[in-house]
């Protein structure tokens, strides 16, 4: 894997406080997967600061983009950084989805910036399915123009009743999960509230759900043991993983919520 | 009068011959495999591995970290898979690396410390034993062991009774004065010593008005402790001949070589590897060009070169 620099194309503001920035970076572009995360090191941050990690939302003809939303210090920088400026990144980093072999309806569940890898992944998986997203109010509901363009159904639930349905995205789940739904694949990101709400309706309805987790990190390989995240394996044994490197994407059956490290 | 082209980095420690004076700082190169694909970690002058003790240990738990400025403060508190799974899935691919494997160790007894030491004797492949006798993040064991003297000088004596390997006992720098604890270890027949470790620290979210941290109180690192560090170092090697393994705060080959200057024989790069991977390497070479110009032949002439006037 490459510690490499990519150059800023272009930043370009999203609704709701969001960017879209692509970089120019061909070896990281063709090595990425979708849930893949870059670990990004922002100029004009003192030297000192750690890496910020981001999905990777979409990859392909030697550029990546990522879309960001400014939540503190790192991500406002960063949304100031001109077109041209080189950045270091470390990536593509995680094990990413699996690749839904495509006998089961695959239904990716997002909120907030958890859009952004589900994006890359409805891309690449080897059937289209339904996508429900959801956000506090309108402006927080991101890429559904990119679903409908890759042909895949898109639902809606805001808080506010904005947009879509009033409500939780979770509470779109129901009628795809029916006893007479097609046999349904989970993929999720976004906060935790609403992954665990995916995990729970997913093993009630006996169907996988694959969550992307997202723990703060700091050397984002594994190394330093910050991001951890407690496992139970289908033998009952419990196992440590790390969230940067075992993760960020795990099986909701695994996930041990009340206790993660 | 010329120099030749390349002067000698070749330093040993305490009995650990290395490459080059540099190696990483404990729990922060985890145990060498993670960085292989970011760097070439062969040209390292030794791999220090992440905190073992006897049994697998959970550590804290979330969240473990927050960035300050000018650092971090952590509280992963040591957790690792003990000694027999260290063996078992780390220290094979360690060995293939080719470069002296320094091996970090803690207990919760005096008893556990030299049970792992003897553990670790005994199979070919490590070099010597860094002895963490001042980590701030656990309850039993590290700080606990490291807080007087005295304390610190009974591990490490237990420790050597168990073990023909080099140990070289971590301290603390959250004492008064650094001679005590230098002696004490030399007396105790410390091979070489490993200065410093984090900074006892804490961080509160003025929002919620609670610590950041699950575990209340981490351990500060980075570039704001370097020159804490220098001080200790300092004072350290005016006390005792050990030679000094520094740490805390390298950024850049500079810190490295204020600490050589400082009476250091090598040094341990830690929270900048987080950043940037590459620093470990940035630093051998920031060394090797610095003797150049200043036409030194070998890196242990600048050891200890600090003039005071
Ligand atoms: C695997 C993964 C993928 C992510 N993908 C995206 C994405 O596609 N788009 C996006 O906008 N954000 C994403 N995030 C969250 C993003 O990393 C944080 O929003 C960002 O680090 C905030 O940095 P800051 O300096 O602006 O915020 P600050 O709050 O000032 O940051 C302080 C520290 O906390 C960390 N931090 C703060 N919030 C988070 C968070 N939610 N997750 C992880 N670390 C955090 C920062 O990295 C930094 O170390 C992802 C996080 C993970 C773990
Ligand atoms: C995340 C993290 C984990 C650490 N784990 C250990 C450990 O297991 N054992 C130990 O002796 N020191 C540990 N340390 C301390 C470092 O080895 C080092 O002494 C300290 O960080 C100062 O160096 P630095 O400023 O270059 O990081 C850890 C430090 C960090 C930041
Ligand atoms: S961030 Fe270091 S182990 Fe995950």
């Amino acid at each position: 894997m490459p510690l490499g620099e990519a150059a800023i194309l272009e930043q370009t503001p999203v609704s709701g406080g969001y960017c879209l920035l692509r970089l120019a970076a061909p070896e990281l572009a063709a090595a990425a997967q979708p849930g893949q995360f870059i670990h990004l090191r922002i100029p004009g941050l003192e030297t000192t600061a750690l890496r910020r990690p981001f999905s990777i939302y979409r990859a392909g003809a030697g550029e990546l983009a990522i879309l960001y939303k400014r939540v503190g210090r790192g991500t406002d920088v960063l949304a100031t950084l001109p077109a041209g400026t080189r950045l270091s990144v470390m990536g593509p980093l995680g094990n990413g989805f699996p690749l839904a072999s495509g006998d089961r309806l695959p239904i990716l569940v997002g909120g907030g910036y958890g859009v952004a890898p589900l994006v890359f992944l409805a891309t690449r998986l080897p059937r289209k399915g339904v996508v429900l997203l959801g956000g506090r109010r309108a402006a927080d509901v991101l890429c559904i123009a990119d679903f409908e363009a890759l042909g895949w159904s898109v639902e809606v639930a805001t808080q506010d009743g904005s947009l879509g349905t009033e409500g939780l995205v979770t509470d779109l789940l129901g009628r795809h999960l029916d006893a007479g739904a097609p046999p349904a694949e989970l993929f999720a990101c976004g906060p935790d509230g609403m992954l665990r709400a995916v995990g729970t309706r997913a093993i009630a309805a006996g169907c996988r759900a694959w969550l992307s987790l997202d723990h703060h990190m700091v050397c984002g390989i594994g190394a330093c043991l910050a991001c951890v995240q407690r496992l139970r394996e289908a033998d009952g044994s419990i196992h440590i993983a790390r969230v940067c490197k075992d993760g960020p994407i795990f099986e909701a059956r695994t996930i041990v919520w009340e206790d993660p490290a | 009068m010329t120099t030749s082209a390349s002067p000698s980095l070749a330093v040993n420690v305490g009995g650990i011959a290395m490459q080059n004076p540099v190696t990483v700082a404990s729990g922060t190169f985890g145990y060498g495999v993670e960085y292989a694909d970011w760097l070439d970690v062969r040209r390292l002058g030794a791999i220090t591995v992440k905190g073992i003790r006897l049994e697998a240990w959970p550590g804290n738990p979330l969240p473990r970290h927050v960035e300050v400025p000018g650092g971090l403060v952590n509280a992963i508190g040591l957790q690792g898979p003990g000694v027999a799974g260290f063996i078992a899935q780390y220290l094979p691919r360690l060995r293939e690396f080719g470069v002296p494997v320094i091996v970090n160790i803690w207990g919760t007894t005096v008893e556990e410390y030299a049970e792992v030491a003897a553990r670790l004797s005994d199979v070919p492949g490590i070099a010597g034993l860094e002895v963490n006798v001042s980590c701030p993040n656990v309850k039993a064991g590290g700080s606990a062991f490291g807080a007087d003297p005295a304390t610190m000088a009974g591990v490490v004596a237990a420790v050597r009774r168990r073990t023909p390997l080099p140990v070289i006992p971590k301290l603390a720098p959250n004492v008064p004065a650094m001679g005590p604890f230098a002696r004490a270890a030399a007396e105790a027949g410390a091979d070489a010593l490993s200065l410093v470790n984090t900074l006892p620290a804490m961080v509160i979210d003025i929002e919620r008005r609670r610590p950041v941290l699950a575990n209340r109180v981490g351990g500060l690192s980075g570039a704001c402790i370097h020159p804490v560090a220098v001080k200790h170092v300092y004072d350290a090697a005016q006390a005792v001949k050990l030679p000094i393994l520094a740490m805390g705060g390298i950024q850049e080959a500079r810190e490295a070589i204020e600490f050589l200057i400082a009476g250091a024989t090598a040094v341990a790069v830690g929270t900048a590897n987080f950043i940037d991977p590459s620093t470990p390497l940035r630093v051998i070479d920031g060394i090797r060009d610095y003797l150049v110009r200043h036409q030194m032949r070998d890196v242990a002439q600048l050891t200890g070169s600090l003039a005071v006037s």
